[in-house]
């Protein structure tokens, strides 16, 4: 995409028919296969229903367009996906023990974060992730302004609250930097250095 | 031997992914507010799954088998925080907060 290296960044993307065309063939291949896949086989008449089926569902139930503007970087993806999984695990730990202390009463804190690259890809994957990280948990979005409303739980003190707003905006970080555009990339960075956080 | 192997390391994993969504169970009853509970309904819930069906993929080993594992996975990681998410707001925007337990609310 012609979006990749210019200067607009956070505009919640338009892309042009071509993209949008784009977009609907892979759509398609993904139904197709997600039927075969379903099925368990890949036969001639699983291809045609699967063909039929995915075309009935982007027919009637059109998305709306969320172009992918940026590239994939295979290592900024893996250590997206090795922390994630660290992340998740960790997550999980933290959760179960609190769940089995016997008479601890957690408290929590609801959180707006406002994240840098507003792209609705971004927002979607940004608020998927948080979900499964440790101790946040989206309750809404406000898409125009960017911001996730995320509620943080075990809460100790402010130095929890920071700590919470530095996770998310480490997770989006980490997002940008697996699949956004160079610009966003720039975005993501310039925040962090003026922050003084560690990349 | 490999098979041997996978067969331990799939009963394993089992066990592992049992237990937790035990815990995650536990948690759903002990928690004191609906977004806690959210919490253990996302993220050892998920991972309980996961744990599951990796168990199942490594005793299995068909591809067929682990085509549907895999999707069950997929499914399961793009799924459960969007339920929670929607439980959570549901609850948030008809009142049902306990706010004695909140230290902070940026969303009033």
């Amino acid at each position: 995409m012609s979006r990749d290296g210019t200067t607009a960044t956070t505009e919640t993307g338009a892309p042009g028919p071509a993209g949008r065309w784009r977009d609907r063939l892979v759509a398609f291949g993904w139904l197709v296969l997600l039927w075969n896949l379903l099925w368990g086989e890949f036969t001639w008449g699983n291809l045609l229903a699967g063909a039929l089926v995915a075309g009935a569902v982007l027919l009637f139930f059109p998305l709306p367009p969320v172009t992918f503007g940026g590239r994939l970087r295979p290592r900024a993806l893996l250590v997206f996906l090795l922390r994630f999984a660290g992340e998740l695990i960790t997550a999980s730990v933290h959760v179960s023990r609190i769940a089995v202390r016997p008479g601890y009463l957690p408290r929590s804190a609801i959180l707006a974060v406002r994240l840098r690259v507003r792209t609705d890809l971004n927002l979607a994957l940004t608020a998927e992730v948080v979900s499964l990280v440790p101790g946040t948990l989206i309750i809404d979005v406000d898409r125009e302004a960017g911001v996730l409303y995320v509620h943080v739980l075990d809460v100790h003190g402010p130095s929890d609250l920071t700590a919470g707003r530095d996770r998310i905006l480490a997770v989006e970080r980490r997002i940008v930097r697996a699949i956004g555009t160079a610009a966003e990339v720039r975005l993501v960075e310039a925040a962090a250095v003026e922050k003084g956080t560690p990349p | 031997m490999l098979a041997t192997l996978a067969d331990w390391l799939g009963g394993c994993c089992l066990v592992a992914g049992a237990l937790l969504s035990l815990v995650a169970g536990i948690g759903v009853l002990r928690f004191p507010d609906t977004l806690s509970r959210m919490h253990a309904a996302t993220k050892p819930q998920t991972l309980g799954v996961l744990l599951l069906v990796a168990g199942v993929a490594l005793r299995l080993r068909t591809s067929a088998d682990l085509a549907m594992v895999g999707l069950v996975a997929v499914f399961q990681l793009a799924t459960a925080p969007v339920a929670a998410q929607m439980i959570g707001r549901a609850a948030y925007r008809s009142g049902r907060v306990d706010r004695a337990l909140l230290d902070v609310d940026e969303l009033q």
